[in-house]
């Protein structure tokens, strides 16, 4: 109220500053909107596309060789191969991200574990894929298996797990770490019941963004889970050492839904119109789980975190 | 973890310094002999003595000896640098956790050497509590930071912690103001003031001998200050307190005794002169505790 009777230099000098702080503004909510629209479209675009494709018998069906049938099989090694790979990863990762955040001293061997973990988790998948064939399929004789899958996709899951937990880890105030120890808690105690449970919701977003990979990843798995034609799952088979229960990670060739949406549009399987059809349907279903992962992961993290620090 | 649970080695560790074997120094403080407690039959009960700390290379605190009577309140004043709260900080090994910090000499609880490898620094900082500069309530429920303490020793029986629970927050004068969120309110959505005195109660549930304070009001509004001193006052009936503060008139208002840091020519601080507040404060022996206190410096 006092700025009218202000000099006509303050108001001329604190003008442009203010110009610049709403054009950046201005800038920023723009890009920011950019970038929801561009979600929002892809979005609205798969659903729409899917609109005749998208039925019950779409999702849980077996897949037909001529029409466009269903992709049960193909959704359930898809969710299968994330549960066994995160089973991996997500435990290993997070003591592995507690190591380095927690224990380990900071010198140039921990520098340089940082660097690979970092290097790996950013290998090109092709490659991860041709060396998963040697290492997996080939020396273990075991051919294209889940488990192959699996264990290439833990090859860049598990180093980036291990880096963004210790992010997360890192990310936690010093001063609660101090708090918790001038209060007698010990080392593991100050971990376990304050840095781990705060750093939670830093650890989830390392879990969406490590699952995100294995959803998505269809080059890896073309070389070590293989491509096949999909055949009709008994889920009724529990012998999980047997080669035609779904259940058993050594089964083979198990085709996940990315890696079925290549290949319907790649190999000609299909008439090309049905070839399209499968491809919208199963990219609108890929979305939707992983969204419903996405905020799955979310909604337990905060149970979790509530349940860590009452505890 | 090796835990002592007795005390019986007390006196035959009990202070013996030799004041010849000690190097020419500026310290005048009472230093080994002990010094006229404020309060009538006040035993020593902590005392450091040729205390040095060092971070790397660089002497962080040099020499310095003082005791502590028990129940009563010591102030450590000084300017920046002068080394107060890293000096405090060696009283529960919190310098433990700082990468190249070194401390010599030795330190003393109940006459009991604290900085001995078997010594477990968990049980200490049980006995020896601590309150930081800014209040650092976890971002957990009322109830579960004051629990916090006591759930890590083990402490599970509900009705003994609840009530455990209510006697802290009504000794740190917190209770009335939130008797009735304790488990739907997070610590951290209370004001600053209500923090601090959380902290407290925090730490008065470990059920502690000794209690730090670093610099506990300076980041308090006036009221919630004068709060703090109050409590402050109160808790020395039971307590042993050791409290930095920046603020003179805060150690003049809630010590008994009161303990002047400076920082020397190497940047070390040290201890210029140790002595009963009033008279730190109206008849110092030291001309640079005068200049310190009249607000010629610092």
């Amino acid at each position: 109220m006092t700025a009218s009777q202000s000099s006509g230099k303050l108001r001329a000098a604190s003008g442009r500053s203010v110009a610049a702080d709403k054009a950046a503004t201005v800038v920023l909510w723009g890009l920011g909107g950019f970038v929801l629209l561009l979600l929002g479209l892809i979005i609205l675009h798969f659903v729409i596309a899917s609109v005749g494709v998208m039925s019950l018998s779409f999702i849980f069906g077996d897949p037909s060789e001529s029409a466009v049938g269903g992709v049960g099989p193909l959704l359930f090694n898809s969710v299968y191969m994330l549960v066994l790979a995160m089973l991996i990863a997500v435990p290993l990762g997070l003591l592995a991200g507690i190591y380095m955040s927690e224990y380990a001293a900071d010198n140039r061997v921990t520098a340089t574990i940082r660097f690979a973990e970092e290097a790996i988790s950013s290998v090109p998948s092709i490659v991860v894929g041709l060396f998963g064939l040697i290492a997996f399929v080939n020396l273990t004789h075991w051919g294209f298996t889940a488990l192959a899958g699996v264990l290439a996709l833990t090859l860049f899951n598990l180093p980036l797990m291990a880096r963004l937990s210790e992010q997360a880890l890192q990310a936690v105030p010093q001063e609660e770490r101090s708090a918790s120890l001038a209060l007698g808690a010990t080392k593991w105690q100050t971990i376990r019941h304050v840095v781990v449970p705060l750093a939670i919701p830093g650890i989830v977003t390392g879990i969406i963004l490590t699952a995100g990979r294995v959803f998505g990843e269809a080059a890896v798995l073309l070389f070590t889970a293989g491509v096949g034609t999909p055949i009709h799952y008994n889920f009724f088979n529990l012998n999980v050492f047997d080669d035609s229960s779904p259940w058993s990670p050594f089964r083979h060739t198990a085709t996940t839904l990315s890696v079925y949406i290549w290949k319907t549009n790649s190999e000609g399987t299909h008439a090309a119109q049905i070839s399209q059809q499968i491809g919208d349907g199963a990219s609108a279903l890929l979305l939707a789980t992983v969204l419903i992962f996405n905020l799955g992961s979310r909604f337990l993290g905060r149970i979790l975190t509530r349940r860590l620090t009452a505890a | 973890m090796t835990t002592k649970t007795s005390d019986d080695e007390t006196l035959t560790e009990a202070i013996s310094a030799e004041p010849a074997a000690l190097p020419p120094r500026i310290v005048v403080a009472e230093a080994s002999a002990p010094a006229a407690p404020a309060r009538a039959g006040g035993t020593p009960k902590v005392g450091a003595e040729n205390v040095n700390i060092f971070y790397g290379a660089r002497l962080a605190v040099r020499d310095v000896t003082l005791e502590v009577p028990e129940k009563s309140i010591l102030a450590l004043i000084g300017p920046s640098g002068s080394g107060k709260s890293t000096f405090l900080r060696c009283f529960n090994r919190m310098n433990d956790l700082i990468p190249g910090a070194r401390v010599t000499g030795h330190v003393r609880l109940d006459g009991e050497g604290l900085m001995d490898a078997d010594v477990s620094v968990v049980e200490l900082r049980r006995r020896v509590g601590m309150v930081f500069q800014r209040p650092n309530p976890f971002p957990m429920s009322i109830y579960d930071n004051v629990a916090y303490g006591p759930r890590r020793r083990g402490a599970s029986d509900k009705a003994a912690m609840e009530a455990l629970v209510e006697r802290s927050l009504t000794r740190a004068a917190l209770w009335d103001e939130v008797k009735d969120d304790l488990h739907k309110k997070s610590g951290l959505s209370l004001s600053g003031g209500q923090q601090q005195r959380l902290c407290i109660a925090r730490v008065l549930a470990t059920e502690p001998e000794v209690i730090l304070m670093d610099e506990p009001a300076s980041a308090l509004d006036p009221v919630s200050t004068l709060r703090v001193e109050e409590l402050m006052r109160e808790l020395r009936e039971s307590y042993t307190i050791i409290i930095v503060t920046h603020n003179m008139q805060q150690a003049a208002r809630v010590s008994d005794r009161t303990a002047f840091f400076n920082m020397g020519e190497d940047r070390a601080g040290y201890l210029v002169e140790l002595g009963e507040t009033r008279t730190i404060f109206t008849n110092p022996k030291n001309q640079l505790t005068e200049d310190y206190v009249s607000g010629r410096f610092g």
